[in-house]
């Protein structure tokens, strides 16, 4: 139906359950499903290949993507790791090199030992990805914005060196989700997602994504989905599903909130940079005015000096240091030594992910608390 | 800290031994008390719960009183709440009060000799010339449900206190976001948290919050030896749903108030009823004791026929009851949530077969404005 994303995110796919009219999807929390005969099925027989409230989820997150299909993981990670099946030894992907360092992890000391190959590269320009491609060459693999610098990447150019090339372009859209972004409608082939983040938002759930437009990459995906059967569980599913229900209305206040933030980590004369696409002196903000209706409240910044990290860390009281992002509650990250430690040293510091560097992900609380904060512990 | 800070960070929100950010559900009914000398903290779920207990200490502050209680639903929060009397004794209610509290106000408590008067609370005098020898306290909801009357809060506490009364409020319609009847002087406030404090429709409660601890221990004997408590899962729900009150509010209000100019200028709509409408009776009192209308609304049309082809015909909207929720919902109180008054009490009170209500939710209000255009044309 034509209706705003907004009212997408509220309704859900069924929008409610069609036997009963519960408003609350239910949550079919069974391994199993009697079938009405010999040679019969109600569509539903084992909840690893398919299961009523995994697929609300799915096809919910599928409608905000603009795809036609989604399939949901027990963790970001499940999810990026099915997307690898996609592919077989010797084939080659191009990887932004500034990434989540999980998805360095899994790429690195997983997928590398089964015969796959990455060249990490700056997606932002377009002439590095052309010069990175090789005959073995079959996916770009981007994240933007990226994790912990906040690079833009600019979708379309990926989409169209990779359709130049016959390659998947497949987008991690976790910072700034369908609210903000979505890269299949920009020509994207795949879609991946850490569900845990903002889909969620409560810090309470681990849930992952792939998203897809296409029916034959669809079936392979579902068959590996099965296979393999790093499936969400119905719980999970309902709370990502009730997740949603407030994406809007959270990213907004949080990006909002981020704005804020970010202006005013710009004049403390105690940081250095400030890493916030929503500034209009980042490298990246014109391209993410085109491709994305939205900013998102992801920050990082650099302190003056190392030595500054531990007495700010410790002075913190409102916001929590911890890793993850996008719920409700303001965290903060070091990624040298959490969300980026598995990143090689010498690849760290070309990015900037160095000893100076803090992340922020901005929560939904009054923003002068969160500012009030900041300022006590860079005081 | 401000309030939409307080919601997120009020004490309740980590646990203390892992660290994790979310308060565990502690789905247990029991509890090992290795030292008989010194009983712990918690020994059965229905004297206390560690998740229960998060979810009540968060709404007593956010209430600013003295203690909180989640029970099994809001009526098991107001029957909880009405059996700290005792036979004999008679409170004066609100006659807009919530069908479920006048039909255990007029049914079971009856029986057990607790009197009851009901008036119309948006007249301070009305209210005094029911106060008799045996009263013992006042039980308001405002705004009312489903025509948004306004109660002068203050004015209610003031002759309560004269009379030495309690002043009970149904704080639902608001939730503590928007107002806060404790500090204007109120007792007692009691809740269904199915509404704004779940908002997903997907929960049942109900919460009560004293001003004192001797009323404390009043309405703990009875949430102990009634035992209508809120369950582990469904106190985690609500903590869960607390977190994102004021941006869901903020928007459904934001969306309330667009959608009632909007209903206010349409021919097929006679009237609105909504304390964000400058016309809306007791606005400026309703201005004066909350910090914002709400997002519940209700609209006569013009006749039964546009009402009857609306409510058929609105397809965004779910035609439910239940408000508060993050989607819209419309009711049309006739044949739903007042079916059980007579006609003729009905008639007195405006509750006619043209009147709708609405619970604005968090969908693009545009969206609401071109279903409800299409639904009565």
């Amino acid at each position: 139906m034509g209706w705003r994303l907004e009212s997408k995110m509220v309704r859900g796919a069924k929008g409610s359950d069609p036997h009963t009219g519960a408003i609350s999807f239910p949550i079919y929390q069974t391994a199993t499903f009697k079938h009405p005969g010999l040679g019969q099925s109600t569509g539903y027989d084992y909840t690893r290949s398919g299961n009523p409230t995994r697929e609300e989820l799915e096809n919910t997150l599928a409608n905000l993507e603009g795809g036609t299909s989604a399939l949901a993981f027990a963790s970001g990670m499940a999810a990026i790791a099915t997307v690898l099946e996609l592919f077989k030894p010797g084939d080659h992907l191009l990887v932004s090199d500034d990434l989540y360092g999980g998805t360095y992890r899994l790429f690195e000391e997983v997928a590398r030992n089964h015969g796959l190959q990455f060249t990490y590269l700056d997606t932002c320009n377009e002439q590095n990805l052309l010069d990175a491609i090789q005959d073995n060459t079959r996916a770009i693999f981007i994240e933007t914005p990226s994790n912990p610098m906040m690079k833009v990447t600019d979708i379309d150019s990926v989409v169209r060196t990779a359709r130049a090339y016959k390659l998947l372009s497949i987008v991690d859209n976790t910072f700034l989700t369908p609210y903000l972004q979505r890269p299949l409608e920009l020509g994207a082939d795949i879609v991946v997602h850490s569900g845990t983040k903002y889909l969620g938002g409560h810090n309470d759930t681990l849930a992952g994504f792939i998203v897809v437009k296409d029916q034959a990459l669809e079936e392979r995906l579902r068959f590996f989905q099965n296979a393999i059967g790093a499936t969400l569980a119905p719980l999970d599913s309902w709370l990502i599903l009730r997740g949603i229900k407030t994406l809007a209305v959270r990213l907004a206040r949080q990006e909002e909130n981020a704005l804020k933030v970010a202006a005013w980590l710009n004049q403390h004369p105690l940081v250095q940079k400030v890493y916030y696409v929503g500034l209009p002196d980042h490298p990246g903000y014109d391209i993410s005015k085109k491709q994305a209706s939205g900013f998102g409240a992801m920050i990082s910044f650099s302190l003056n000096s190392a030595e500054l990290v531990a007495s700010v860390l410790a002075r913190l009281r409102l916001i929590a240091f911890a890793e993850s992002l996008g719920g409700v509650e303001s965290l903060i990250t070091y990624p040298l030594t959490q969300t980026h430690a598995a990143i090689p040293e010498e690849i760290r510091l070309r990015l900037g992910v160095d000893d100076k560097l803090l992340r922020i992900s901005v929560g939904i609380e009054a923003v002068e608390d969160i500012i009030g904060d900041l300022e006590q512990a860079l005081a | 800290m401000r309030f939409g800070t307080r919601l997120i960070h009020n004490g309740n929100e980590i646990d203390a031994p892992t660290g994790a950010l979310s308060i565990p559900i502690y789905q247990v009914s029991t509890y090992h008390q290795p030292d008989i000398e010194n009983p712990p903290r918690y020994d059965y779920s229905r004297s206390g719960n560690p998740t229960r207990q998060a979810l009540e200490d968060s709404i007593a502050l956010l209430e600013g009183g003295k203690r909180g209680f989640a029970f099994a639903s809001g009526m098991a929060a107001t029957s909880s709440v009405l059996a700290i009397f005792e036979a004999g004794d008679h409170i004066v209610v609100c006659e807009d009060v919530y069908g479920g509290t006048f039909r255990i106000l007029n049914t079971l408590f009856k029986r057990f000799k607790l009197e009851s008067t009901f008036v119309n609370a948006a007249n301070c005098r009305h209210m005094a010339s029911a106060i008799q020898e045996n009263t013992r306290a006042i039980f308001l909801e405002t705004p009312s449900n489903p025509l948004m009357k306004i109660t002068d809060l203050r004015g209610a506490i003031t002759l309560a206190r004269e009379h030495g009364l309690l002043v009970i409020v149904d704080n639902t319609f608001m939730s503590p976001y928007l107002q806060r009847p404790l500090e204007l002087g109120a007792d007692i406030v009691v809740h269904s948290a199915t509404k704004f404090i779940g908002g997903h429709s997907d929960v049942i409660g109900g919460l009560a919050v004293v001003k004192d601890e001797a009323l404390g221990r009043r309405v703990y004997s009875v949430q102990n030896g009634f035992g209508a408590v809120l369950g582990p899962q469904d106190s985690w729900l609500l903590l869960r749903g607390l977190k994102t009150l004021k941006v869901r509010l903020d928007h459904q209000q934001a969306g309330a108030q667009k959608l009632a100019r909007w209903l206010a200028g349409q021919e097929q709509v006679e009237t609105v009823y909504y304390p964000g409408l400058n016309s809306h009776p007791g606005a400026d009192i309703h201005a004066g004791q909350a910090d914002g209308p709400g997002a519940v609304l209700s609209f006569k049309t013009r006749s039964i026929d546009v009402a009857r082809k609306f409510m058929k015909n609105v397809t965004l909207a779910a035609v439910a009851v239940s408000l508060g929720g993050v989607e819209t919902i419309v009711s049309y109180p006739a044949t739903m949530s007042h079916a059980s008054m007579p006609q003729s009490e009905r008639a007195r009170l405006g509750i006619s077969d043209t009147l709708i209500r609405v619970s604005v939710g968090l969908e693009d209000v545009e969206d609401l404005m071109e279903d409800f255009s299409r639904a009565w044309s």
